[in-house]
């Protein structure tokens, strides 16, 4: 068990880079999730052909594919990521401003992934609400644009937390397996190097690259838990 | 949801169509610049459309071509092995999980009336610590990435002296112990959600507790949950691909060597993604295809029940069945 003391700097700076993928990953996945949903809603065909089409390319590929292409895809675009390199947000996330892009690539490809569950999560949340809502927005003359801006998403926005919440979940989980694709100092990738540079012994690593990951799981499970069920009394 | 589209916004007059067709024209139009000179160009010019980076994929008459596609399908078999082994086992597992969790949870609300006190109040505790162990371990290993269960796995188990010769088994394992979680709450919670009078009238009748799971609420269960389980063995699918992190022979890796040797990746990485992608989405079809037959059973099931005399109950059943 000493190397979780020994070795704590470690561990707290993997669960903080792993941390602020996390922050970053979730944040353009909501965006461009958002982004999908509205397209994939809209009245005009190319768009909703578009937002179909990304949907059903990132659900059914496996994330492993996708970190694949983020690495070798975008280089061979000619591409290192630098549009990430925003000035304000560089000083807070210091990895994304660093020369070494397997960071920014992996906020790409989680943030890119988890947009279509993102955008899935949504569009069930708008598929709840009652018709009878938007009907009555169209009766008094608002634009699709409107109905969505003032009627629909608002509500759809209500029921949509919870499985927005466990698509959040899911992408933590996945953020781990960016340590394998070239992210170095984060939870998977420091377990990998406590165990096969340094030798550690296997299970306190586990533990402790385990806390890591449940700290930020588990007390999000919950609070997903209590929102749904003071949803049901609500309800009730 | 094409309900909910002609919900959103009126059935498009005369200007509507013609502003939808100007916006559709310039999307198009809007999408194919962005994609040429974001991804057509750059790709081009690293003559990433030559023949000779694609010509081992797609052209027969290609020098390597058998044998490219020899390896990617000993891959996909591996794959698909590790996939089926995973699911099965996944299965077994979290049913097992599920019943356990029911069963103890029943027990925890025993009182043992008729045993003297102290057996009473251990067997309850017993009850209790068997509850909450099995509590914690489902939230440890459902909040856990399941790369890190196939890591620690495939590195403890050895460590372990457990040594089970190949390296499929441990992949395998990994992904059962994840996915047999996530299977067993999700049947856990679709036995919870069934109506509370099956279980009272299963135990009307006699049935134990464990006949009544095992009877009348497992298979309920499985019906109810059928589109979420089919999506979780997709899950179960792409995580696969994770199998290379443990050095599993399936498809990723063997792209990998393919990749070394012709450096390719872009054209690889494409073909072997479209089969992922082609594969799943036709499981996805079929869950959606479940989702829609078990609605309208249900339906068709529920009509002639409410509105028929009990004395009519049996035909009604009859002619539901056979619709």
């Amino acid at each position: 068990m000493s190397v979780l003391v020994d070795h704590f700097d470690v561990f707290a700076g993997g669960f903080w880079l792993t941390f602020q993928l996390c922050i970053l990953a979730a944040t353009g996945a909501l965006l461009v999730g958002t982004l999908v949903a509205v397209m994939r809603i809209s009245p005009v065909p190319p768009l909703r052909w578009i937002g179909t089409a990304y949907v059903t390319v990132f659900r059914n590929s496996p994330l492993t594919i996708v970190m694949f292409f983020a690495a070798f895809g975008l280089p061979a675009l000619g591409s290192n990521a630098d549009f990430l390199r925003i000035p304000g947000l560089t000083s807070i996330f210091s990895r994304l401003g660093i020369d070494l892009p397997y960071f920014r690539f992996a906020v790409i490809a989680l943030a890119l992934y988890t947009a279509a569950f993102v955008c899935e999560a949504i569009r069930s949340g708008i598929n709840a609400v009652p018709p009878g809502q938007a009907e009555a927005a169209r009766a008094i003359g608002l634009t699709f644009g409107q109905n969505l801006r003032y009627v629909v998403l608002p509500q759809a926005w209500k029921s949509a937390v919870v499985p927005l919440g466990s698509v959040i979940i899911a992408m933590i989980k996945n953020s781990a397996l960016a340590g394998f694709f070239g992210v170095i100092g984060d939870l998977s990738n420091s377990a990998q190097n406590l165990t096969s540079a340094l030798g550690e012994p296997i299970i306190p690593v586990f533990i402790g690259v385990s806390i890591g990951f449940l700290v930020m799981t588990v007390p999000l499970g919950i609070l997903l838990d209590r929102i749904e069920r003071r949803r049901a009394v609500a309800a009730r | 949801m094409s309900q909910q589209q002609t919900v959103l916004y009126d059935a498009p007059g005369p200007r509507a169509r013609r502003v939808t067709l100007i916006v559709s024209l310039l999307a198009v139009v809007g999408i194919a610049v962005v994609g040429y000179f974001l991804v057509y160009r750059p790709l081009d010019e690293n003559g990433q459309f030559t023949m000779e980076k694609w010509g081992p994929l797609i052209d027969p008459n290609n020098e390597v071509f058998s044998l490219v596609w020899a390896r990617l399908r000993e891959g996909f078999i591996a794959t698909l092995t590790a996939a089926g082994l995973a699911i099965v086992s996944s299965l077994i597992f979290g049913t097992a999980l599920a019943v356990l969790r029911i069963q103890l949870k029943t027990l925890k609300q025993r009182q043992f009336v008729g045993l003297p006190t102290p057996a009473a109040w251990s067997l309850r505790g017993l009850g209790w610590v068997l509850n909450a162990v099995t509590r914690f371990c489902v939230e440890i290993f459902r909040g856990l990435p399941v790369v890190i269960t196939i890591f620690f796995v495939a590195s403890a188990l050895p460590d372990l002296g457990v040594d089970l010769g190949d390296i499929l088994w441990y992949l395998v394992i990994g992904l059962t112990i994840y996915n047999g979680v996530v299977i067993g709450e999700i049947l856990r919670s679709g036995m919870e959600g069934l109506p509370g009078g099956q279980r009272e009238a299963a135990q009307a009748v006699g049935l134990t507790s464990f006949q009544t799971t095992r009877m009348i609420l497992l298979p309920q269960a499985f019906r109810i949950m059928l589109p979420a389980l089919i999506s979780q063995l997709i899950v179960v699918l792409k995580d696969t691909s994770l199998g290379f992190i443990i050095s599993y022979e399936e498809v990723l890796r063997v792209s990998r060597f393919i990749i070394d040797n012709l450096e390719n990746p872009i054209q690889v990485y494409a073909v072997v993604g479209a089969i992922y992608i082609l594969v799943n989405y036709l499981l996805s079809k079929l869950a959606e295809y479940a989702q829609r037959r078990m609605a309208r059973a249900r339906k068709t099931r529920a009509l002639p029940t409410q509105a028929a005399p009990p004395s009519v109950m049996a035909q009604a059943d009859s002619s539901a069945a056979a619709s």
